[in-house]
Formats: structure tokens, C-alpha cells, sequence
């Protein structure tokens, strides 16, 4: 059928290296016919920890093939959260990208009964490591490859013993209270949630897409495995971390994934250098994006443009968007999604007036990914969009968005009580965030619904949703808000250091790193500028103008997964932080003008080091509100 | 470490592959060798410490051909000799890189490293201007080996990259590769990781061992990080104001008494 046609791409050397689906199949079957000569069993789980590799999603489909159960592990995670899953998962046989993931594993294996053998993709390094547990993955397929000629009809037997509802995989969520809980999903899940979203989009098997982000999220399993096989299209692995944005480049994908980050990451990257470009290329840059900004999301929905406008845009086409587009490698892009995190309303437009077919998602783990999507020509920057196909929501009374659909998960591993507070017993699924649906049936959501509270006044506080506000202008990277149960809104600030860092140095104003830069008073002054738009923004909204900010620190460091304050996925973890910085907030809701702290940072390596710092409080102005006028 | 951690061998070594028999070296009046003489074991790495101006970078430059010493020998894979030109020792398989980075600056990564492999190109000018046939041929080979090398040192996101551009550390790892590309049997580097930061140190320092572990090269290394030199080399060289002060592993080296008084200073241990 499609065997001679490309399905997995990884670049090694340089060059793109290719395996056709009749190869991938090959591979697929010679690693799982060495797993069962190495004793893996039907029901047993494989640990898979390291970059997007092709044989790393080989050895995920390959264990399914015995029947066994993959658990993808974050590849960042330091050896103690990766301890929690290995040994929550009971896995016996692990597989591992390279030498830093096997010394990962080797300390903790003894704290893993369990785990029996490891399994490295990488040579490098791994000459001396001759332990009999420890084997190379391309001798486990030629182990397999003679297990396989020796034990005939073993192979097909074990795929015919597969049943739909048979655990595929197991996800550990990130959590943002608490231990991480593993996901169990069936093949029914995937592969009918891959099925409808592949028709919703009507992808085929001409899609390129690229697979870059960790292989332990839901989304890069659906996106990249499951609807690939699903499709028949051909994923390709970057080179490394550092190299997506030219792979990016080189494959020009047609069907793309980004969180929202990344997507103002390289808006950023693309501002600063146009300010570095000849007057009149950001003279003509300005035009046309000017001109996108007006008629370029219209023309993409199909809505009436006049003819000179059109032929405007056509011009801008040519002389800026194209070139623009080609230089990101968003050419060929005909859908591309986010989800995660709400995306800037600027940062979203941006996109979608160059043409790019730009949508939001709403999705979770426990539905394996799919929820809603924006359909074509409904997209708009402040929804999530309607149901995907064979999804129901009904929103409860609380406000708390609840679904039920093919991809609604089996349970969390080994935690019944968990699977029973968030899946009903006749298969609703309660999402914890609070949402409504618009006028036009469109689902709309505005924060988790455990964390919408109250001022001591009584107005509403939903502080994601001013979170959010912050993050969108480009010199605040995280904002953490205060104010449930308080007399006033208060905020912790991390700037972007990338972004401050640029206007500094266009200022000349000197820096070391981001605890100088986060201290100086022009910086602060910076911050409450965009504090002060959002107060202003605030102020018109009639629900939410009680919870305008009052005061602001920027906090001496940045907050990071190593420390615990975000996720892997980088969501802030609110409870978590109150509690780390408790003096902060204290002093937030204090007259403090500045406080000093002392703050303990785990560096990559394990190892623990102090920052000590002076953080400075301000104020910020806030907007009166305009009493209204009731309207006639 | 833990029980799992890899069983190091026990690190094996050939026979002398360079030897420096008696070296003296003055400019003017100034003399900076004064009859030094050690030897270098095959797959050993070594390394000369010393303070500033001790003669460490001299000794290197003698090696490897740039300052002809007034007096002594160097003998290197059984052939003794007193002068020679850095593109013979070049020749001969002996590869360096410098205290002051010397790449292209305008020269991306890879045609950087690409230089390194010069010496193995056999097709002339007008060939390799033409870029055809035979001469394409040899570039690809070369092209290919520079892969494994961009491959080895993790620097596959700035392959295209101007080098004038780049980061210290990465520069220094630039230079490592180009030195690398001339498949040296006798690498020498003149302090690697001057300017660096802890984690680059690190990476570096696992780069040096896994050069010296998977293609057997021997390394003399220049470097002032006492804890890097004690960590990776297997022999030590002293130098103080051309002298020889000791010769010797690394541990003897650390409780030599003369050593002590002149660089180390005392022992916190």
C-alpha cells in the first residue's frame, strides 16, 4: 500500500535520513521480537526517556506489538522525578536516548527494583559500561531478528492477541498539585480520537510534520504517532533541541503543533531582527504588516475584501509575507495548532494575517488530546472553538467545562480514587477549568475553576486570566497573581530576559544576567507601564474591574521546572510558589518597599546553590472605573 | 560513585611516542626551556602545568615545529630530530589548537573544521576550483568526516553559523574539531579551557577523554585548572621559569613538596 513511501525522518550527519513505512514495519517488529527474547511480556511496561528519535517510536509501537505498555518519561526530568514514575509504573525494561539518560536510570536502580534492563539508542560514551543488564538497541534487534526466525508466527500471534481496548500507553501529567498521575489510554482512545481529527482536518498521507516536543506529552504521541499511522503521513525528528527552528526551515511541515510560547518566541526573534534591518526594509515591513493587520485574517476567513486591498495584500505577498513565511518555514503550513496556554490576541493575528491558518485547541491528556478545535473560518483569538467530532460538553453549575467522548482515558494508574473524582461513572470527564459557551456555540475558558476566588470586596479574581493579560506584552515572561480572599491584587513579574535584554542594550544600559536587570528601576518602570495598560483594560470590563493590580515585585530569579515552580510543561505551580515565597507575598500585602530573600536554585546537574537578593515592591496606578451609563 | 557506574579499565598505554630529550630555547637573552626532557606514552594524556611565563605555550610551539630550540631533540614515532616546519609535524599527524582562538572568524563552523582536513586533500587548485568529478568526489568524504566530528562535539545547531559569532566556549570547541579533522595521532592543546565557565569546563573536559577513549589520540594539554589537570590527565609535566620542577602522575605531582612552594600552593586536604 504506502510501503515505499517515507514515514519517519530523523537528521543525523547532516543529511535527512530516511525509513519507509516497509522498513519502519521491519524495524518495528525486529525490536519487539528482541524485547520478548529479553523476557518482555504482555502487560509490561517500557520505559522510554529522550529526544524525538525514530527508534524511540519504534520502541514505543514496538512493545505495544508484544502487547506491553509504553510510559514515554520526560527527558529533562532529574533522577528523582524520574525515579517516581519508573517505580509508580513498575516498569521492567527501560530504553534510553543516550549515555546522560542510562546514568540517569543507573542511579536510581537501585531505588527501582523492578527495572531489569536498559536499553541505549547512542553508542557514544557507553564503551565501558559492560554490565549484563545494559544492551545496545541495534543487538536487541538482531537478538530479535533471530527470535523471530526461530519462534515462527510468534510475531503475528502477539499482534492478533492486541485488542482495542488493551492499555496503549501511559502519560504522566505534570500535575499542577501534587505527584505526577499516570494516564492509562487505550488503542481505542488513540486511535479513534487520530481517526476523527484527521478527518476534521482531512489530513492524507501528504502531510509533513515535524516531531520536536517531548515525547512524553499527549499531544506529540497523537500528533506524531498515532495520527501519523492513522494517516500515513511522515514525521520528522530534528537533530537536536537546538536545531528546530532550521529543521523547521528544511521540512516546511503542513501540519504543526506549537504551544503558544513558541509561537511568540519567534515573533519576538522576528521583531528584534527587523529592528535591525536597513530603514527601508522596516519601512516596508510596517506597511505590509499594517496592511495584514487590516484585511490579512479577513482575506483567510473568505470574507469580502475590496479589490484594491487584495491586490495590495497580493504585492505584500510577494515582497514580505512569502519571503517571511519561507524564512520560518511556515510556507506549506495548511494547519497549524496551539493549545496549552491562552495565546496573545496580537501574537495570534500576527499569524493569521500573513495567511498562516493558525487555530487553537482545547484538549487534556484524559481525552487523549481532542476536545474542541476552531473550525475553519470561525477562528477567533479569544476562544478554544467547538466540540471536535463525537465530543459532548455540558458545563456544570460551578462553571466547570465537563466532556465525554471516544478519548475519554481508562483510569489513572494504580490511583482509583483519583479516576474516580474526575470521570463520572457513566463516562464524563470533569476538565477543572471553569468556561462558557458564546453566542455562537463557541467554548470560551477562563481559568481553572478551582483557582477563580475572591477579593475581601467580593469581586471576581480569576488570576490566570490577568496572567495571561500580563504575559502577552513581550518583556513579561511569567506572572504569578495574588488576591483570592485579599483586600487587593497583588503580582510576582519575571521579565523576558531575551526581550529586556534587547531594549537594555539598545538603552546601553549595562547587565550581568537577570537578577542585575530584574533590580534596576528602569526595568521596573518598564513593568508598570504594562502593569498600569492592563489595569486600564481591566477597568472596562464590568466583572473584573475590582481585581486591578495594585502592587508588583519582579522576582530576583527565574522561575523554573528544576525548582519545582513550573511544570515540565512550564505552567506555573501556583500553591507551590505561595509557599516558597510566602515572605514575597507577605511583604506584597505589606507597606514594604523592598525585601530582602534568600532563595535556594537546583542547577541541571542535581546540585543546589543560594541566590540572595534585595527585591524591590512597587505601586501601581490604578484606573478609576468610569461609572456607566445603563443602556437604554 | 554508585555501584552502577561504568568499570573503568584499566588505562592502558604504548610505548614512548614523543620524546623531548634535553630541550633549550631562548630568545635573546631571555631563556624560556631550560634542558627540559620528558616523554609521552602512546594514548596517555598529559599535561604541562606551570605559572605564567613558565614556558608551557614554548614547549607546545617547539613540539609541534614553530620555535627551533638551540639545543636538545624531540623524537617523535622513532624519528629524532631538532628542526622541523609546523606543516611537516602537521603532516606527521600532530594536530593543535591555541591560547587565543585562531579560526576564520567569517568562516562558518563547518568550513572552519573543513580547513582542518587540508592536509588529506590530494586534488589540485584548478580541480578543486572546478569542483567536479573526482574532486567532488573527495570533498564529500571529507564533508562526511566532518559530520561525525560536528556530531561528536554537539555542535550541530551552529554548523552554518559564522564563527565570529559564536560564543568563547563554543569557539574553543570549534578549534578542538578543526583540530580534530586532521585525524591527529598527537593532539595538542594549549590551554582548552581558559575563560570557561564550570558546566563548560565540564563538557569539555568530557570531550578531551572521550577523544583520547574512542580514537586512541594522545593528548598534551596546557591548562591552569588544577582540578580539571588532576581530574583528566594520567601523567604530569611542571614548568617553573623553564625549569622542569617534577614529572610524574598526577597525584605525585600533588605532593611534591617543590611543586607545592611554587604554584600549588598548600594542600587543603
Amino acid at each position: 500500500m504506502r510501503g515505499s513511501r517515507p514515514a519517519i525522518r530523523e537528521k543525523d550527519f547532516g543529511i535527512w535520513q530516511t525509513w519507509n513505512w516497509a522498513q519502519t514495519e521491519k524495524e518495528i517488529r525486529a525490536l519487539a521480537c528482541g524485547l520478548a527474547a529479553y523476557g518482555f511480556e504482555r502487560g509490561d511496561r517500557l520505559a522510554i526517556i529522550g529526544d524525538n528519535r525514530p527508534q524511540l517510536y519504534w520502541a514505543m509501537v514496538a512493545a505495544q506489538y508484544d502487547g506491553g505498555v509504553p510510559v514515554p518519561v520526560y527527558q529533562d526530568s532529574v533522577a528523582e522525578e524520574m525515579q517516581y514514575v519508573l517505580e509508580h509504573a513498575d516498569a521492567r525494561f527501560a530504553i534510553a536516548e543516550d549515555q546522560e539518560q542510562v546514568d540517569k536510570l543507573l542511579e536510581i536502580k537501585d531505588r527501582c527494583p523492578r527495572l531489569e534492563h536498559i536499553i541505549y539508542k547512542d553508542q557514544r560514551g557507553m564503551r565501558d559500561y559492560n554490565h549484563p543488564f545494559i544492551h545496545y538497541i541495534e543487538d536487541v534487534q538482531e537478538k530479535g531478528r533471530q527470535y523471530d526466525a526461530e519462534h515462527p508466527g510468534y510475531a503475528e500471534g502477539k499482534v492478533n492477541e492486541g485488542k482495542g481496548s488493551d492499555i496503549a500507553i501511559m502519560l504522566y501529567t505534570s500535575g499542577t498539585t501534587g505527584k505526577p498521575k499516570g494516564v492509562m489510554l487505550s488503542h481505542d482512545n488513540l486511535i479513534i480520537t487520530a481517526r476523527n481529527g484527521a478527518i476534521q482536518e482531512g489530513l492524507t498521507e501528504n502531510e509533513e510534520a515535524l516531531a520536536y516536543l517531548p515525547m512524553a506529552w499527549v499531544g506529540d504521541n497523537l500528533f506524531s504517532l498515532s495520527q501519523a499511522y492513522v494517516a500515513g503521513f511522515c514525521v520528522s525528528c530534528p537533530e537536536s533541541s537546538e536545531t528546530v527552528l532550521t529543521d523547521l526551515r528544511e521540512i516546511g511541515p503542513t501540519y504543526f503543533f506549537a504551544p503558544p510560547r513558541i509561537f511568540e518566541n519567534i515573533l519576538t526573534t522576528v521583531t528584534i531582527r527587523m529592528e535591525d534591518a536597513a530603514p527601508f526594509k522596516q519601512r516596508m515591513f510596517k506597511y505590509f504588516m499594517e496592511l495584514a493587520k487590516r484585511v490579512g485574517t479577513r482575506i483567510l476567513d473568505g470574507e469580502q475584501v475590496s479589490f484594491m486591498d487584495r491586490l495590495r495584500y497580493m504585492a505584500g505577498n510577494i515582497l514580505i509575507y512569502a519571503p517571511l513565511k519561507n524564512v520560518l518555514g511556515f510556507s506549506r503550513f495548511r494547519v497549524a495548532y496551539t493549545a496549552g496556554e491562552a495565546i496573545g490576541p496580537e501574537i495570534f493575528d500576527f499569524y493569521r494575517s500573513l495567511g498562516i491558518n493558525i487555530k487553537q485547541l482545547y484538549g487534556s491528556t484524559e481525552a487523549s488530546v481532542l476536545i474542541t478545535t476552531q473550525p475553519n473560518g470561525e477562528v477567533r483569538p479569544d476562544t478554544v472553538g467547538k466540540p471536535c467530532l463525537d465530543v459532548d460538553i455540558r458545563i456544570e453549575d460551578n462553571g466547570e467545562v465537563m466532556f465525554k467522548s471516544p478519548g475519554v482515558f481508562v483510569g489513572y494508574y494504580k490511583n482509583e480514587e483519583a479516576t474516580a473524582e474526575t470521570k463520572t461513572s457513566d463516562g464524563w470527564v470533569h476538565t477543572g477549568d471553569a468556561g462558557f459557551f458564546d453566542a455562537d456555540g463557541h467554548l470560551k475558558i477562563i481559568d481553572r475553576a478551582k483557582d477563580v476566588g475572591k477579593l475581601t470586596d467580593g469581586s471576581m479574581f480569576a488570576p490566570k486570566y490577568l496572567e495571561n493579560k500580563l504575559k502577552f506584552f513581550p518583556f513579561v515572561k511569567e506572572a504569578v497573581a495574588f488576591g483570592n480572599e485579599k483586600d487587593y491584587v497583588a503580582t510576582f513579574i519575571n521579565i523576558d530576559l531575551e526581550a529586556v535584554g534587547n531594549w537594555a542594550e539598545r538603552r546601553n544600559l549595562p547587565y550581568s544576567g537577570y537578577t542585575d536587570l530584574a533590580d534596576r528601576d528602569d526595568v521596573y518602570d518598564l513593568v508598570q507601564e504594562c502593569i498600569e495598560k492592563v489595569n486600564v483594560d481591566l477597568a472596562a470590563d464590568e466583572h473584573l474591574s475590582g481585581s486591578q493590580i495594585r502592587r508588583f515585585l519582579i522576582l530576583h530569579k527565574e522561575l523554573d521546572a528544576d525548582d519545582g515552580e513550573l511544570t515540565r510543561t512550564r505552567k506555573v505551580r501556583r500553591n507551590f510558589i505561595a509557599d516558597r515565597y510566602q515572605e514575597l507575598i507577605d511583604a506584597l500585602y505589606s507597606d514594604k518597599s523592598h525585601i530582602r530573600v534568600e532563595a535556594e536554585v537546583t542547577f541541571e546537574d542535581g546540585r543546589k546553590g543560594m541566590i540572595k537578593a534585595d527585591v524591590k515592591i512597587r505601586e501601581a496606578a490604578m484606573t478609576t472605573v468610569q461609572p456607566m451609563k445603563e443602556a437604554g | 560513585m554508585d555501584a552502577y557506574a561504568p568499570q573503568k579499565k584499566e588505562r592502558v598505554f604504548g610505548d614512548v611516542v614523543l620524546s623531548v630529550d634535553d630541550i633549550s630555547l631562548s630568545f635573546g637573552g631571555v631563556q624560556a626551556l631550560a634542558n627540559i626532557s620528558f616523554g609521552v606514552r602512546e594514548h596517555q594524556v598529559l599535561a604541562i602545568i606551570g605559572p605564567n611565563g613558565a614556558g608551557k605555550s614554548s614547549m607546545l610551539n617547539v613540539i609541534n615545529g614553530f620555535y627551533h630550540p638551540q639545543q636538545g631533540t624531540i623524537t617523535y614515532k622513532g624519528e629524532t630530530r631538532r628542526q622541523m616546519k609546523p606543516h611537516q609535524a602537521a603532516r606527521q599527524g600532530v594536530a593543535r589548537t591555541f591560547q587565543n582562538i585562531a579560526l576564520f572568524k567569517g568562516m562558518s563552523t563547518l568550513d572552519n573544521i573543513m580547513t582542518g582536513r587540508n592536509t588529506m586533500m590530494h586534488r589540485n587548485l584548478l580541480w578543486q576550483a572546478l569542483h567536479v568529478g573526482p574532486a567532488r568526489k573527495e570533498e564529500l568524504e571529507h564533508r562526511e568526516f566532518v559530520e561525525n566530528i560536528i556530531d561528536f562535539l554537539e555542535i550541530e545547531h551552529i554548523r552554518k553559523t559564522p564563527v565570529g559569532r559564536l560564543p568563547y566556549g563554543l569557539q574553543k570547541r570549534v578549534e578542538l574539531g578543526r583540530a580534530l579533522a586532521a585525524q591527529p595521532e598527537l593532539l595538542l592543546l594549549d590551554e582548552p579551557m581558559a575563560g570557561m565557565n564550570l558546566e563548560e569546563k565540564e563538557d569539555m573536559s568530557r570531550f578531551i577523554l572521550d577523544v583520547n577513549d574512542e580514537f586512541g589520540t594522545t593528548i598534551v594539554l596546557i591548562e591552569h585548572d588544577m582540578g580539571v589537570v588532576m581530574d583528566i590527565s594520567d601523567h604530569v609535566v611542571v614548568l617553573d621559569y623553564g625549569r622542569k620542577l617534577a614529572d610524574g602522575s598526577p597525584d605525585e605531582v600533588r605532593s611534591n613538596q617543590e611543586v607545592i612552594d611554587a604554584y600549588l600552593g598548600v594542600a587543603h586536604d
